[in-house]
């Protein structure tokens, strides 16, 4: 076992893992935090995006050891106070999530993209989803409520 | 869909990973991004008994400019080299090949040395580094790009040799490169993939490198005999790209049969050679 001690929305955990232990299952299953989802397991479908130091990173792809030190943001600290984050209400509005099981991951995805480039071009948008797989809404209302926070035309 | 046990050890330098290597022999793995290695971890491909994780190792960050050429540190996370001014300005075509390497989440935390050591024959890096005549720097020696690759994700690496950094020649008036692949999916390993510099002096084409992957079990230079002392004109492209169609045997897969991936292997090498061609003469004094 080793140990680990992070803080995971601004609270900070102290645990011991096996090393082999995805950074994944320690959210859901350790910390209870099941916002994030668990799809391929291997990097493709981005359902388990997340947070690490403000860079969107898959986290089934990332040991929990690694996390020690890091400042982790998932889904659930996205809102704020109550209130829903803009990414949130843009999605809401524009109907981009249907079984929500892709949609955490698009989130913290589109958190960082927006972040770093506050204006990213419709195209630019959509590079960032080719690494998320959604199978119900399709894609089009999703690059809208992205595009629609990010004020692109 | 879990790894198998394995022993951790974070390393704090270059030597405490070289020591953990030379300790434990063939038995250890590095990590670095994790993107390819941790897939292969889930899914039980690769089950090293330890895992030594190089990420905490102090001055593997850093993009430099160094005797005419780009040094990019193993650690370089692939979307900080996308944003580098460094390489937007002077290494077009790492620039070009990065929005090609996986996606938007897994740039984040790939390396410029993890997709360099981890040798994947279908890998833009890998594949841009050849064609551009760049070279590896590991803590043992430095080697050139064309002979570090040896086949599908095995390269001249010892058991406790690491990548440190690789070297990007800096294009000079009169040089383009480019490189394009085609994957059925955005973002998916490309099922042909080819990347070509120019040097262009008094309008005809002086030194040339034509690396093809996807196709090959390693990024592979073609014969450019041809191309030197000429212009690259609509029947060059067409000549060069069915030569290259003809020297390779691409296995099938899922997505294309022998056959196709030829032709498409020669459609793309035509391209590479044209566009690298507008940007040598384009750049010309």
């Amino acid at each position: 076992m080793t140990a680990l001690e992070l803080t995971v929305n601004g609270r900070t955990y102290r645990e011991e893992v096996q090393p082999r232990l995805l950074l994944s299952d320690f959210l859901r299953h350790r910390l209870g935090l099941s916002g994030t989802h668990v799809g391929c397991e291997h990097g493709v479908c981005g359902a388990c995006t997340i947070r690490l130091d403000g860079a969107a990173v898959r986290s089934c792809l990332l040991l929990a050891v690694q996390a020690d030190g890091c400042a982790i943001e998932t889904v659930e600290g996205l809102a704020a106070n109550g209130e829903l984050h803009p990414l949130q209400e843009a999605f809401r509005e524009h109907h981009a999530l249907q079984c929500g099981f892709c949609t955490s991951g698009i989130l913290m995805a589109a958190a960082d993209l927006l972040e770093q480039d506050r204006t990213p071009t419709r195209d630019e948008i959509v590079d960032m989803l080719s690494g998320h797989l959604c199978r119900c809404t399709g894609y089009e209302p999703i690059v809208d409520a992205i595009a629609q926070v990010a004020g692109t035309p | 869909m879990k790894p198998a046990p394995f022993t951790y050890v974070r390393a704090e330098s270059i030597e405490q990973a070289v020591d953990a290597l030379r300790a434990h022999g063939s038995e250890a793995k590095l990590l670095a991004g994790g993107q390819s290695l941790v897939p292969a971890l889930n899914m039980r491909l690769a089950r090293p008994t330890v895992l030594v994780d190089l990420n905490r190792v102090p001055g593997l960050d850093g993009i430099d400019e160094e005797n005419g050429a780009i040094r990019i540190g193993a650690l370089v996370r692939q979307s900080s080299a996308e944003r580098a001014r460094l390489v937007r300005e002077r290494c077009p075509l790492l620039a070009e090949s990065l929005p090609l390497v996986g996606h938007f989440a897994t740039r984040n935390r790939g390396t410029i040395g993890g997709s360099i050591a981890h040798a994947d024959a279908a890998a833009e890096l890998p594949l841009a580094l050849v064609a551009l005549g760049g070279s590896v720097i590991t803590t043992l020696r430095t080697m050139p790009a064309a002979d570090f690759f040896v086949g599908h994700f095995t390269t001249a690496l010892a058991d406790d040799e690491i990548v440190v950094a690789t070297m990007w020649p800096r294009p000079r008036p009169g040089e383009g490169s480019a490189l394009v692949e085609f994957a059925p999916r955005y973002g998916d390993f490309a099922l042909a993939s080819a990347a070509c510099f120019l040097r262009v002096e008094n309008g005809a084409v002086s030194e040339a490198r034509l690396a093809v992957g996807s196709v090959t079990d390693r990024p592979e230079l073609l014969d450019v005999e041809p191309l030197l002392g000429s212009t690259v004109d609509d029947d060059a492209v067409r000549s060069v790209g069915a030569s290259a169609a003809g020297a390779v045997d691409p296995p099938p897969n899922l997505h294309g049969t022998p056959q196709y991936r030829r032709a498409l292997l020669g459609t793309l090498v035509g391209r590479a050679l044209r566009r690298a061609w507008i940007r040598a003469t384009e750049a010309s004094p």
